[in-house]
């Protein structure tokens, strides 16, 4: 069997099927946090492999380049919201994230 | 596409499905952390047979050395509670959520699987370090600068989030200076008692 876009596509589409399944079914911060990471990535696999089969330029591996650091930056302010979160409310479940509710 | 590639992209895409569902799944978030680690490592892998070995380097580089690490910092800072207990809306709405779930993605990815592209003939320097940083430094400069900016604002934002003090905590803190002063000067006071 010859692997090809599609199953690079197919791969990245379970992936992210999967990080969406994770945000939105738990509620633990820190997996959810995990879970957008998973999202961010499955992305980045459909950029470089888009570009490995249009290889005139490097558009996809730049652009994914970008969305690697913008991820880290998410990363670390989500965990600073986290641990601020933890400070006040003493759990990081996000259904108890309700101080702006009431 | 080599026959070592195809069985690179076996392994990597096989165990980054399952680095993904176990990070998904697991209970304990230290055992979604090393998940995701194998997730990310095995993409790295992905990239190596898509042409990207810059892409590759930086992926271990940023993700398996610092995001992971900053997951992992932060589980044992936080500790016991990190551990939250189940979802209590009930088994049934997580598996229907699931079910809808799986039949979107499995509907997409069944429909991208047949997207076909020929493979061309990698250019020289195509994903190296020397072709992806021309192309940075020649096509994306503005980018690669404001991404300097965006990680600097980041940074200062996570510390200031961070390390803000709750009203909770503004008040312990003035309530034990309080006390502090207090047993100070009680301490002056049996002095001057005693040396009168």
């Amino acid at each position: 069997m010859e692997i090809g876009l599609g199953e690079y596509l197919a791969l990245a589409s379970l992936l992210f099927g999967i990080g969406a399944t994770g945000f939105l079914t738990r509620r633990n911060a820190l997996i959810q946090l995990m879970s957008i990471e998973i999202m961010l990535n499955s992305v980045n696999v459909v950029l470089v492999a888009v570009n490995r089969f249009h290889p005139e330029n490097h558009a996809g591996q730049i652009f994914s380049f970008f969305v690697i650091a913008v991820a880290a930056a998410e990363a670390a302010v989500g965990l600073a919201i986290l641990i601020a979160l933890y400070r006040l409310k003493k759990t990081i479940e996000t259904d108890k994230a309700d101080v702006l509710r009431h | 596409m080599s026959d070592a590639s195809f069985v690179l992209f076996l392994m990597c895409s096989v165990s980054a499905l399952a680095g993904a569902l176990g990070t998904v799944a697991s209970r304990r978030p230290l055992r979604g952390a090393v998940s995701l680690l194998v997730m990310i490592i095995a993409l790295a892998g992905l990239y190596l047979t898509l042409a990207a070995e810059l892409l590759a380097a930086i992926q271990l580089l940023v993700y398996a050395g610092a995001v992971v690490v900053l997951f992992v910092f932060v589980i044992m800072l936080i500790g016991p509670a990190a551990e939250t207990p189940p979802n209590p809306r009930g088994i049934m709405v997580r598996i229907l959520s699931f079910v809808g779930m799986g039949m979107f993605t499995a509907t997409v990815s069944f429909s991208l699987v047949d997207v076909s592209a020929q493979w061309v003939r990698r250019p020289d320097g195509f994903g190296t370090v020397e072709g992806v940083g021309s192309s940075l430094y020649t096509q994306a400069l503005v980018p690669f600068e404001i991404i300097s900016i965006t990680l600097t604002v980041a940074i200062v934002g996570a510390v200031a989030v961070a390390r803000s003090k709750t009203a909770r905590e503004l008040a312990e803190a003035r309530e034990r200076a309080a006390a502090m002063k207090a047993e100070a000067e009680a301490a002056k006071a049996a002095k001057a008692a005693k040396a009168a």
